[in-house]
């Protein structure tokens, strides 16, 4: 009766605001999608409240978001708060461009896993699958 | 498992008080099976049977998402509640699925409808095994109407036929072409067609070759009612006040006479058969498991035996 280990993973993927990247999010589908996982896409130019609604009528397992604008240290703390105020236990990962100086605040702001560039599809899948499976406990 | 229960009944109580989160988890605990979606169904079961269930199906691209978010959009900000399921397929290799109807949602979603994504999960015919079980708990918790939105199709998978009140087929032009006999599958189902994509080339042509089909499909007494042709602009939003017009006229056509209850009972039958159906091959999967080759003997003979020991019966039809 556990979900993680008979269902498969749900995750919402999404780039937010004007961050026209969208390659990486596309690769990244594809991805998890190979290792098994239902991937809701939701693409460019989402806002907060629509991730947030899509993990609720999605009842998705995670978030996935994309990120090359730079503005991962305001937006991605903004998502898990967002999660957090509505009620949803749901890990948040994100991948992009994120330099290394700032890993230690998206951890401290609650971001479940960090990726860049050159990432394997095997180091996408574990960043995704661990971060659902620390939840689960 | 008497706090699963206690989850259960505070989940119902929550999504009866509007609460969407709890719709979202009942609606995965349908989708999962075993015993908490047979609860669920209990739960719901009872509560359902209000609501008017829109199917919407087509080949890969011709634009059911497009379509359907014009359609939630627009009776999401009038008196309705519409929900929509949208079925993705599942990869048949790792299982696994891109999701990607919601894309083409986002306004119909701020306006208020309910969006849920799913995959096929290996049923074949177009659908998902539990989307019957997860139409009912919209239907239970008053989102109406319910609208389905199938896999890209062919010509065979019509599950949707026993799972909508109301079948949508969506063409484009060049849908003609290759039509002739073999798009008889979907053309018996439709209630009502819808030409989409007419700012392109080819629609007119479309619209004719499709009224050719129906006045043939007519002459040989396969069609009960002549279906409607709407021409549309989904990505403009235009014809949907005539494809509104033409769903609602069918709607109203089916609950006025005894429609509705015929359909309904066939449903019902064909869900039971569904899940029959996918108990038997649960069985047989279990069952050829660990066989061992036997060169000598054929693999229908095979078959036989094995059924008639499954069935306990001494003969088979
Ligand atoms: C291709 C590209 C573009 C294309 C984008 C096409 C598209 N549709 O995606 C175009 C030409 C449009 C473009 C435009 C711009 N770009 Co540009 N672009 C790139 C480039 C060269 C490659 C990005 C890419 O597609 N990589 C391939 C994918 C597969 O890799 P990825 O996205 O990193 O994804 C991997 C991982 O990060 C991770 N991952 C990514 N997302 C996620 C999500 C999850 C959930 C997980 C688990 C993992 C994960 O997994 C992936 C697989 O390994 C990068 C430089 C670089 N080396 O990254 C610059 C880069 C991202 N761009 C940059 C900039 C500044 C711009 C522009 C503002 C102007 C400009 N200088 O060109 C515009 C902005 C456009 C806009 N509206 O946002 C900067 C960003 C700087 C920053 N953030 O600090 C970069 C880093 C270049 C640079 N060094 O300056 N760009
Ligand atoms: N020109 C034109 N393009 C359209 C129209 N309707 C949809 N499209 C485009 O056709 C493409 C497919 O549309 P979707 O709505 O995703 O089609 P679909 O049938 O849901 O596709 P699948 O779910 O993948 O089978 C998109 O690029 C749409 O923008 C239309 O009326 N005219
Ligand atoms: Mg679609």
């Amino acid at each position: 009766m556990n979900k993680k280990e008979d269902a498969p993973i749900r995750i919402v993927l999404a780039k937010l605001g004007l961050d026209g990247h969208d390659r990486g999010l596309k690769v990244v589908a594809r991805m998890l999608r190979d290792a098994g996982m239902e991937v809701v896409y939701l693409g460019l130019r989402q806002t907060t409240e629509m991730v947030v609604t899509a993990v609720e009528q999605e009842d998705a397992d995670a978030v996935g978001i994309s990120m090359h604008n730079a503005g991962h240290l305001t937006l991605a703390p903004r998502i898990v708060k967002a999660l957090e105020d509505a009620g949803l236990d749901v890990p948040v990962v994100v991948g992009g461009i994120v330099p290394e100086s700032d890993l230690e605040a998206m951890s401290e702001a609650g971001v479940a896993g960090v990726l860049g560039p050159g990432s394997s599809a095997e180091d996408v899948a574990t960043c995704v699958r661990e971060a659902v499976a620390a939840r689960g406990e | 498992m008497a706090s699963e229960d206690s989850k259960l009944i505070s989940l119902v109580e929550k999504a009866s008080e509007g609460d969407r989160r709890s719709v979202g988890r009942l609606l995965t605990l349908v989708e999962r099976g075993g015993d908490s979606a047979e609860q669920v169904a209990e739960a719901t079961h009872t509560l359902s049977g209000k609501s008017h269930i829109i199917g919407i199906t087509g080949a890969p691209g011709a634009g059911k998402s497009t379509l359907t978010a014009c359609l939630a959009r627009d009776l999401a900000v009038s008196e309705y509640k519409p929900a929509v399921l949208a079925v993705d397929p599942s990869s048949p290799l790792t299982g696994g699925a891109i999701l990607g109807d919601r894309v083409r949602m986002e306004e119909a979603s701020e306006a208020g409808a309910f969006i849920r994504s799913m995959a096929t999960r290996g049923h074949a015919g177009g659908l998902a095994l539990a989307v019957p079980g997860m139409v009912r708990v919209f239907d239970a918790f008053g989102f109406n109407p319910i609208i389905i939105e199938t896999v890209g199709v062919g010509q065979v998978e019509v599950d949707v036929a026993s799972a909508a009140d109301t079948v949508v087929v969506v063409v484009t032009s060049g849908w003609g072409d290759a039509v002739q006999a073999n798009k008889a599958g979907l053309l018996e189902i439709a209630d009502l067609f819808v030409v989409n994509k007419a700012d392109r080339p080819g629609a007119s042509d479309a619209r004719r070759d499709l009224e050719l089909m129906i006045d043939l499909s007519q002459l040989t007494g396969q069609a009960v009612r002549r279906p409607e042709i709407v021409m549309t602009t989904a990505t403009e939003g235009e014809g949907l006040d005539e494809f509104k017009k033409a769903i609602f006229e069918h709607k109203e056509l089916l609950f006025e006479g005894e429609q509705i209850s015929i359909r309904r009972s066939k449903r019902w039958k064909a869900e039971v058969r569904s899940r029959l159906d996918y108990l038997l091959s649960e069985v047989a999967k279990e069952s050829i498991e660990n066989l061992e080759e036997e060169k000598s003997s054929s693999p229908g003979a095979v078959a036989r035996k094995i059924a008639k020991n499954l069935l306990k019966k001494d003969e088979l039809r």
